[in-house]
């Protein structure tokens, strides 16, 4: 049976296409979720996509939080449901709680827009199983508000959880502390991605096709395949 | 029309680079004696309905629900609230 990756789309949200795209070149079926709607269509897991929900409003992520199908959302997420949110979507899951932390203005107050390297460092969350520990990916970023930041004993808890799943390597775009791109919730279901692996998906357009892996990553671990 | 205001600001340990920002261009107007500028805002909620006494108190309750629910951020940000008269 083919794997159903629910795509969220917010008003503002931009990147809801490319999410989809790259779930169907992994090998998913992407099926759209519309934010109006407390209803997930039977998806085995969720794609909140970059963007500018609701404009940016108020903070990042802080309206797109009480949207409806967010209620659901973070119900099934709660219910081990994989959840990936990616940019403005990690932003809401900041918002809504699912993951600690908060996403704050660039230090230099750039939108930063660059191919960014990245190195995993947990290959036990549900979306980068089949990535591995010190691999180098590389992948766009682009983002006005993606410093990572949160109290010193949330981040000593992220590391000694294994919670931290990327870190940028050679430049931080945004002055994210410890350097963090990436983290997910306890039970690993959850994972938050500033940049854009849903942009890294094949030649034509992408630096690599290192993003794939996020997808394919799922799909291994909904079909129980060791990791 | 009863109106609670909210002012919010980043807490002092998080970086405030649009502040930085501005203390930076202070010099160029001529003015050298700023420490540092913090930039916050400022949220006005007005309620239907009378203002005094019991209601207001309500009304206050009701605005400290949105600012917690909503307004504020308590991993980055903190607030004052109060109502005015």
């Amino acid at each position: 049976m083919t794997t159903r990756i629910g795509v969220v789309t917010f008003p503002g949200s931009l990147d809801d296409g490319d999410a989809a795209r790259a779930a169907r070149r992994a090998g998913a079926e992407p099926v759209p979720l519309w934010h109006a709607e407390r209803k997930l269509h039977g998806v085995d897991a969720v794609v909140l996509p970059g963007g500018f929900s609701y404009g940016d409003y108020l903070r990042c992520g802080a309206i797109a939080r009480f949207a409806p199908v967010m209620e659901v959302v973070s119900l099934a997420a709660q219910d081990g449901m994989p959840v990936l949110g990616i940019c403005n979507g990690f932003q809401i899951l900041c918002e809504a709680h699912l993951l600690p932390g908060a996403l704050t203005r660039n230090s230099h107050l750039h939108f930063r827009c660059r191919d960014q390297l990245l190195r995993i460092e947990s290959a036990t969350t549900a979306w980068t199983n089949d990535l591995t520990v010190g691999q180098e990916i590389l992948v766009p970023v682009k983002n006005g508000e993606g410093r990572y930041v949160a109290d010193r004993r949330t981040l000593d808890e992220l590391e000694a959880q294994g919670r931290v799943v990327a870190r940028y390597i050679r430049g931080n775009p945004n002055g994210s502390q410890r350097d963090i791109a990436a983290i997910s919730n306890e039970a690993g279901n959850v994972v938050g991605v500033m940049p854009h692996p849903e942009h890294a998906v094949e030649e034509l357009t992408g630096p690599s096709t290192d993003g794939l892996s996020f997808f394919t990553s799922l799909l291994k671990y909904l079909t129980g395949a060791p990791a | 029309m009863p109106r609670v205001v909210v002012d919010v600001m980043l807490k002092p340990e998080i970086l405030d680079p649009q502040g930085q920002a501005v203390a930076n261009a202070l010099p160029r107007l001529g003015v050298s004696d700023v420490a540092s500028v913090r930039i916050g805002k400022r949220i006005e909620i007005e309620f239907v309905g009378g203002g005094e006494g019991e209601s207001a108190g309500l009304h206050l309750d009701s605005a400290r629900e949105i600012v917690d629910k909503l307004l504020v951020n308590p991993v980055i940000e903190e607030y004052t609230i109060r109502v005015e008269k």
